[in-house]
């Protein structure tokens, strides 16, 4: 499966990424297996977005996708038929906090 | 011709300034990192072209940079800061125990020998060395498991450590300075430490004469004495001529005590600049005035440097890493504010010019004489 994946701006410049990312992420692609192949295409990456022992999401990042917030569900749930299928783009978003 | 590269970090990204050694036309590249706070830029005493940053942000966390052509471009190194063993707990503000977690480097600081060589000071307080160019850091834990460390609490920026001396004779001694718990020296590079606090004097602890607690903000020396140590304390300006084994107060005639940073003239170690702040509830120069104070007496005896700064309506602060020294002669000293400014002076403070007006809030400033 082609995963779509969004960078919010601060992160695309790190990587060096342009546009969106595609990543393949497994048969049933969960947050955990976006992530972990997002991490492994760009390194620079990790502890930026999740915590480099707990793997636990920053408090400021949230995950989106299909219109609904899935910072708060497991990271091993299946993602939505539409984000597996690269239908929508699953967005990596810096909270709306300060700045 | 000698030149001058200021490295600046801000709250919004980092800027490098470059002057002939006249200093007096500057250009400034940046922002580099835009958008996420720069705390510090430092670069290698061994390598000139060496540099490192510290780039963080309350979204995305740590990154460490590191430059090998003079800050032209930059590379992304290690981020990853893990306390040794199990890293149990400090005093939080309400004087609870509170888990270290790490946040951020607030100083990097390259060794004298070696460009692949950084301590990096970080918040939650621990020092943390690298030997591989910043790819990857391992914590010094004799600092923070030497005994007192369930009693340091965060000063009101957070519980870092901000100071980093090591020793130009390069002979294992490192200072290292802690808000809000005090000054550590080790000698044996950095495996056992030991507090140096005595003879400071802290209002705001119960015990005034604690061995740990106090609110150091800075520490500063010059390299011909390395045991002679200068500290501007949350209050107070102290001295030390005994490796910090004792300190005694040198605030003298200052208008207000309280302040962040301090800094030694680069030929005479006993001139020595401050930036008096009105106090530690109103973080700003006392009187609407920027004024620097120079000691040409290694403390007690300030004059006020106000040519080129302005004297009427100023409202800015001078961070604890936001003044350094030049080394060629007459010495040079710049300082950042958090108005974004950033002074110069060729004269050794006689006289200021603004080299940067309108930065983001300048979070600290370091100089490269090169040749």
């Amino acid at each position: 499966m082609v995963i779509r994946v969004v960078l919010p701006a601060h992160l695309k410049t790190l990587a060096q990424a342009n546009g969106e990312v595609q990543l393949e992420a497994g048969e049933r692609p969960t947050q955990r297996t976006v992530l972990d192949a997002l991490e492994a295409r760009y390194p620079v990456l990790r502890g930026t977005i999740r915590d480099h022992h707990t793997q636990r999401r920053r408090p400021f990042v949230r995950f989106f996708a299909c219109a609904h917030d899935l910072s708060h569900e497991l990271p091993d749930a299946p993602l939505p038929d539409a984000v597996a299928t690269g239908a929508e783009p699953y967005l990596i978003v810096g909270a709306m906090a300060g700045g | 011709m000698s030149k001058v590269r200021v490295l600046i970090g801000t709250r919004k990204g980092a800027f490098i300034a470059t002057a002939d050694g006249k200093r007096d036309g500057w250009r400034i590249d940046g922002p580099h990192f835009a958008g996420w706070e720069i705390y510090h830029l430092k670069g290698s005493p061994a390598d000139p072209n060496r540099l490192y940053a510290s780039q963080s942000s309350g979204w995305f966390g740590q990154v460490i940079q590191r430059s090998d052509d003079g800050g032209a471009t930059w590379s992304p190194v290690g981020n990853e800061f893990t306390y040794a063993g199990v890293p149990g707990t400090h005093q939080w503000y309400d004087g609870t125990p509170r888990p270290w977690e790490f946040k951020r480097v607030w100083h990097l600081e390259p060794s004298h020998g070696d460009p692949d060589d950084v301590y990096a000071g970080v918040e939650d307080a621990a020092l943390f060395r690298s030997t591989d160019g910043g790819t990857s850091w391992t914590e010094l834990r004799g600092l923070r498991e030497h005994g007192s460390g369930p009693q340091w609490q965060p000063g009101a920026g957070g519980m870092c450590l901000h100071t980093i001396l090591l020793d130009p004779r390069q002979n294992g001694r490192i200072f290292v300075a802690i808000s809000a718990a005090g000054a550590f020296r080790s000698d044996d590079a950095g495996a056992t430490w030991r507090p140096v606090n005595r003879g400071l004097r802290s209002a705001q602890l119960p015990d005034e004469d604690a061995e740990v607690g106090h609110c150091v903000h800075r520490i500063a020396r010059h390299p011909s004495r390395p045991d002679v140590l200068f500290m501007q304390k949350h209050w107070d300006v102290m001295r030390s001529d005994d490796a910090g084994e004792s300190w005694r107060e040198v605030s003298g005639n200052l208008p207000s005590d309280f302040g962040f940073p301090i800094d030694v003239h680069a030929h005479e170690p006993e001139t020595i600049y401050v930036v008096p702040i009105k106090s530690d509830s109103e973080h700003f120069v006392p009187d609407a005035k920027l004024r620097v104070y120079r000691s040409r007496t290694g403390g007690e005896e300030w004059e006020a440097l106000s040519d080129g700064l302005p004297q009427r309506d100023c409202y800015v602060n001078v961070l604890r890493d936001a003044m350094a020294v030049d080394s060629l002669d007459p010495c040079g000293v710049y300082f950042g504010t958090t108005g974004g400014q950033v002074y110069a002076s060729a004269n050794a403070g006689d006289a200021w010019t603004a080299i940067a007006r309108d930065l983001p809030a300048v979070l600290s400033v370091e100089v490269q004489t090169l040749p």
